[in-house]
Parts: structure tokens; sequence; C-alpha cells
């Protein structure tokens, strides 16, 4: 069969599943909409939350970048999993704990202000759209390459999907989806990787093969990344695993990049409300190792896809004869997606870290869509690797339209505009609100701003600098109150926006010369957290401390055991 | 919502001779166990974090040069702490965190 049927019969199938158990696990409350009840299992959590949290940049993205970038894609691998381990030690028991539905309500009860709510409202409304444009844009791509539809149509049948079970199962329908979600995207994301790691190695786990040696071609016998390190500097390149190369990123940057994904990460409402999710503070806890476990077995062989991607592009292509290329160099070059130029006349197409010599242009996006057929894989592999990247890419849109929505159904409608709506009501405008953002969403995915990856890497600085600050302090500094939030979040989140749209768009021409220490845009995040921090405690301590009852807010909070009726 | 102080925790007064009456948030006796509970997390917690700091802003990144000098199969020591090492070690630390606190909280009677 065809690399199209079979991937019109995967795709079918996965969406299939995904409308079945939507279906089946559809909410019919409030507390099933945002929370899914509060009953889920922590494993299950914890593959939700790896789908919730593995987007469209982890899985389509990540391993092409980590591809060019080599070392220095390390800033994805850790920032994306480190956070992680703040969440689990810092936040996710306490937020559980206090039991509310969502991170602006945590805000607005522990500081017992509205304004901070209101501020964390518009953070966690901005920062879930930018990161949702990146996914509606990644499902674009999958359909246009793989289903031969155009990009537009694409994206509307991916919002067509996530209307349904975001907009009628809420929470729990988008909690049981992503779990389903979770075992299409690792499956199609480790079949290729193991099989090509046979290939070139022999060993059939990629994070082994990655520090093995090749077993065919002319350098067989050698270590793969010795191998790799050796024909990058013979084609002009940098080597692959050099950390500090010129025109790379300098070590201050990379430091600031990874720390800023990391505290990130660990701002993200859309991941911080997965933790409300399950029964009380220790399946918090458990749901953390779950996560980190499921999202670790993507995270540590996406670098091992990585270099053997760069192997087989270089010994596929470089040398060889345009006429003779490969059908999948065809069909990707129909997209646009690759590009060969004949500067020297020759015919043969020339792989070159020199950019007056080479004539090759690879988009990054493409290298984990591409692998399977650069490694000459079955069609139905290939065809599972579509339906993984849509996998990823709608599990995590679903994830931040439910923040979206519950950020104006629950934070905005019902504790400001409409404080009698009642239960029935305030569901119905939940639906209608994650109905507009999936169209709004929908919208930025037909008109992309930009690369997958660094869009969702704005998201991150923002995260980091707005809302971990006064997530920590609230659990951890009862010391911290009102005043000193709001004055932390906006300090944090105006450097940090100011330093993006200065650098990016209004002085793009200003490079790293007039970057502070430094730091690039994607990694000032770091600097805006510290920030926020240092506000925040300050004008605490200026100002009067938070009233006793706050404060023995904080003390229940602390302590795992069950409280009264949580939800 | 859990803002009430409800008397719902009577599950966990059978459990250790340490926690609090029912009645009232907890008496003396109870206070100083939650506060021991809070140190014993506070401390475990800075051990934990220490290392998620070193592993990857020391290894993987600060001294991943000298550290290349080494090799671990194919892999230059430093290169794999970044793409490999740092997120095994990630894993272990939460592994630990919720082990060690499910026993802690079992000893202060606080699940």
């Amino acid at each position: 069969m065809s690399i199209l049927t079979w991937t019109y019969i995967t795709v079918g199938l996965s969406f299939a599943l995904y409308i079945g158990v939507a279906i089946w696990s559809r909410a019919g409350s409030t507390s099933g909409f945002y929370v899914a009840g509060r009953g889920v299992p922590p494993m299950a959590n914890g593959m939700a939350t790896a789908a919730d949290w593995m987007s469209a940049a982890s899985f389509i993205s990540m391993a092409g970048l980590i591809s060019f970038m080599g070392y220095q894609g390390a800033i994805y691998l850790m920032g994306w999993t480190g956070g992680y381990v703040l969440l689990a030690l810092l936040l996710a028991p306490y937020l559980r704990k206090f039991g509310r539905f969502t991170v602006p309500e945590f805000v607005g009860d522990r500081y017992d202000s509205q304004l901070a709510r209101v501020v964390a409202v518009f953070c966690a409304i901005f920062v879930s759209f930018t990161y949702v444009a990146g996914q509606m844009r990644g499902v674009g791509v999958v359909f246009s390459r793989f289903l031969e539809v155009p990009v537009d149509i694409g994206v509307m049948i991916g919002v067509g999907l996530v209307f349904v079970y975001a907009v009628l199962g809420g929470m729990r329908g988008i909690t049981y989806t992503q779990v389903a979600q979770y075992t299409v995207l690792i499956i199609a994301f480790m079949i290729p990787a193991a099989a090509i790691s046979h290939k070139l190695t022999g060993s059939w786990i990629p994070q082994i093969g990655m520090g093995a040696s090749l077993i065919e071609g002319p350098n067989a016998g050698r270590f793969l990344l010795e191998t790799l390190d050796a024909v990058q500097r013979d084609l002009g390149f940098p080597e692959y695993t050099a950390a500090w190369v010129s025109g790379k990123k300098s070590m201050a940057d990379v430091f600031a990049i990874t720390l800023a994904l990391m505290v990130g990460t660990a701002g993200l409402p859309h991941v911080i409300v997965r933790f409300y999710t399950v029964r009380n503070a220790a399946a918090a806890r458990w749901s953390a190792v779950w996560a980190l476990f499921f999202i670790a077995i993507l995270y540590t062989t996406a670098p091992a896809v990585a270099t053997f991607a760069r192997v087989n592009l270089i010994q596929t292509v470089d040398g060889r004869a345009y006429s003779e290329v490969p059908a999948w160099f065809t069909s990707w070059e129909n997209t646009g997606l690759i590009s060969f130029e004949d500067k020297n006349g020759d015919g043969l197409i020339a792989f070159n870290g020199d950019s007056n010599v080479n004539e090759l242009t690879v988009d990054r996006d493409i290298i984990v869509l591409a692998n399977p057929e650069i490694a000459e894989l079955p069609n139905w592999v290939i065809a599972l690797v579509a339906a993984g990247g849509l996998a990823a890419a709608l599990s995590t849109a679903a994830g931040l339209l439910l923040v979206i929505s519950s950020s104006i159904s629950h934070d905005l409608l019902k504790s400001f505009l409409w404080k009698d709506l009642d239960d029935r009501q305030e569901l119905r405008a939940a639906r209608i609100a994650a109905a507009f953002a999936v169209v709004i969403a929908g919208y930025f995915g037909i008109h992309p701003p930009g690369y997958v990856a660094q869009v969702v890497a704005f998201a991150f600085g923002l995260a980091a600098a707005s809302f971990f600050p006064i997530l920590v302090l609230g659990v951890f500094d009862k010391r911290t109150n009102r005043e000193g939030v709001v004055a932390g979040m906006v300090t944090g989140i105006a450097f940090t926006a100011s330093y993006i749209v200065y650098f990016k768009f209004l002085a793009p021409e200003a490079g790293p010369d007039a970057w502070w220490f430094g730091i690039s845009p994607e990694g000032i995040g770091a600097l805006g957290m510290v920030l926020n921090f240092a506000v925040t405690i300050a004008v605490s301590r200026v100002t009067a401390p938070p009233v006793p009852e706050l404060q023995a807010l904080v003390d229940e909070m602390r302590l795992p055991r069950e409280g009264p009726a949580s939800q | 919502m859990a803002d009430s102080q409800g008397p719902t925790h009577g599950e966990a007064s059978g459990e250790a001779p340490s926690s609090p009456s029912v009645t009232g948030g907890g008496g003396e006796g109870g206070d100083r166990s939650h506060r021991a509970y809070w140190r014993s997390n506070l401390r475990l917690m800075a051990v934990l974090l220490a290392v998620w700091f070193v592993v990857p802003f020391g290894l993987g990144i600060v001294f991943v040069e000298p550290l290349n000098a080494f090799h671990l199969a194919g892999f230059p020591l430093g290169f794999w702490f970044a793409q490999q090492g740092a997120i095994y070690v990630f894993f272990v630390l939460v592994l630990i965190y919720a082990l060690w606190m499910r026993r802690l909280d079992h000893e202060h009677g606080v699940e």
C-alpha cells in the first residue's frame, strides 16, 4: 500500500479513537470540565501530562533543531525536562492541596486580591495563545505533507477535532484523549527511532545506539559520534559534540535559556492544572514522577534521532547527483521545505558549512517527519509518524484551550462580571469560551507567526517571568503579600516582553553585542524571573504582612493530609 | 472549596501519636510535629534542588569542555550529561522525593 493510503488509515483510526474516548468521558459538571472531577489516577495523569506537555515542537521540531545545533540542542533537552523537578518539589503538591480550579484562582485566593487574579488571568491567556499558535501550525505542516491537503484545510480539520473533544469533554475528555494520544505519539516516535538505531549501530535502544559504533559503510567500527564529528569537520561544519563554537550561542546564553525553559515549564498554567486533576497532594507528587518518566522516554530518544538523522542526511545527499535523488527528496521539495540550488552547475548536491559552497537548504521541521523515509523504513512506519505528530499537536492544543476557556468563564465571568452564574450556566459559558478559543487558535494556525519552536520559546520566557516566582513564594514565604505579587508580576512580564519585542521586532539588527550579559531574547525570561522574585520580596517586606487567616491558609496548604471537601 | 476548617481530618488522628486533636486546627503537639515535618521537607528539598542545579548547569554547561576529555562509550562525558544524563538525574530526583515524602507523611501523620 502507498504511504498516502497508510496515512489515511492511521490518522483516521487515531481520530476515531480520540472521538470515541471523548464521548465516553465527557464532562457533565464544572468540576468535571475544569479538573476532571479530581479522580484521575497518577499514572494516567502522568501520561496525560506528558501528551499535554510534548507539543508539535517536541515531536516535530525538536530533534530537527538538535540535529542542526549539535551539543547546544541540550537547551531544549534539559530545559524542557528540568522544570518537572521544580514542579514536583515546589508547586504540584501544594497547589493541588489548596484545591482550586485554575492558576489565577490560586493567585487570587492565596493573596486575597482580585487585582492579582486579573493580572494572572491576563498572563495565562497571553502565554497560552502564544503557545497554541505553534500547535496549529504543526497540525497544518503534517496535513500538507502527509495527507496532501492544503495547510488551511488541515488546520480546519484539526480545529474541528479539538472542538469536539475539548468543548464537549472539558478536562475529563481532554485527559483521557491525552492518554490515548500519548500512546500514539510515543509509539510513532519510538518505532522509527529504534529501527534507525538498529540499522546504523545494531542496537535497538536509541539511547545506547547513540553512543555505539557504526556497523556499516566506510566508517564501520568507529563510534557514531566520533564519525559524525569528523564528517562535520570535513564538510566545514563545527564538530557535532563541540560545546562553544564561534557563531553559536555563548555559555551565558545557553545557561540562561536552559534556566528560562525549566522555570517556564514550572510556570505554565496548562501544565500546572494537570496536577489539579488527581485525588490529593501525594498523588500530585506521583503524577510528576510518572509524567517525567513518560516524557524522558521521548526526550532521551530525541537527541539520538537527531544524530542518526544527521548521519543519514549527509550520507544520502552529499555529493549525490541531483537527477538521482530518492523519492522523499522530491516530495519534500514540492512542499518547499527542501531546496537545492546548483551553484557550481555540476549537477551534484554539495552540503557544506560554507554558505558560498552549500547548495542544499533543509527546513529543520522536517527532520523527524522525513527521517523514516530517509532511512528507508516501511510505508506504515512513515504513516505512523504523521499520526504521532498530529497527536502531539492536538493534545497540547486541547490543554491550552482549556486554560483559556477556564480563565474566561471561571476567573473573569464567574468571579467578576456575572457572580450569580450557576453551575450549569458556567459550564455553558466555559464551552462557548472554548469554542471561541479554538477558532482563534485556528486563525493563528493558518497565519502562523514564525517557527513552531521559536514561538513556543517566548511563551516560556513569559511564564518564567510572571507565574513561577509568585507561585513558589505563595507556598514558601508567608510574608509575601498582594502588593508584592502585583508589583513582581508586572515588573517581570513588562521587562521580559519589552526585551523580546525590542530585540525581535523593533531592532532586530541589534545583534548579540547589544544583548544584556550576552543573553538572547529566548533566555531573558531567566532574568525576568530573578527580577520578579526580587521585586515581590522587596515590596512585600515594606508593606503590611498578609492577615493571619491567609497565613493559616498557607500553613494548611503545606500539609498534604486531605482537608475537608476538596471538590 | 477547601477553605473552611471543617472537622473531617478524623482519619489521621488514629495513625500517629503526634497527630493533632480533631478540633480547633491542631493543638501544641500537632503544631510542633507539623513544624518538624516542614523542616524535614525543606532539608530534603534543599539537597535535591542542589543536585538539580549542579548536574545540568555545572556538569552539562559550565564544565562541559573539561568533562568532554573523558568518554562514556562513544559519548564525550560532558555532552552525555547535557543530552542524556541530566534527564535521568531529574527522574531519579522526583522519584526519591515522592518515596521519601511518602515515608515522612506517614511518620508525621499528615497523609
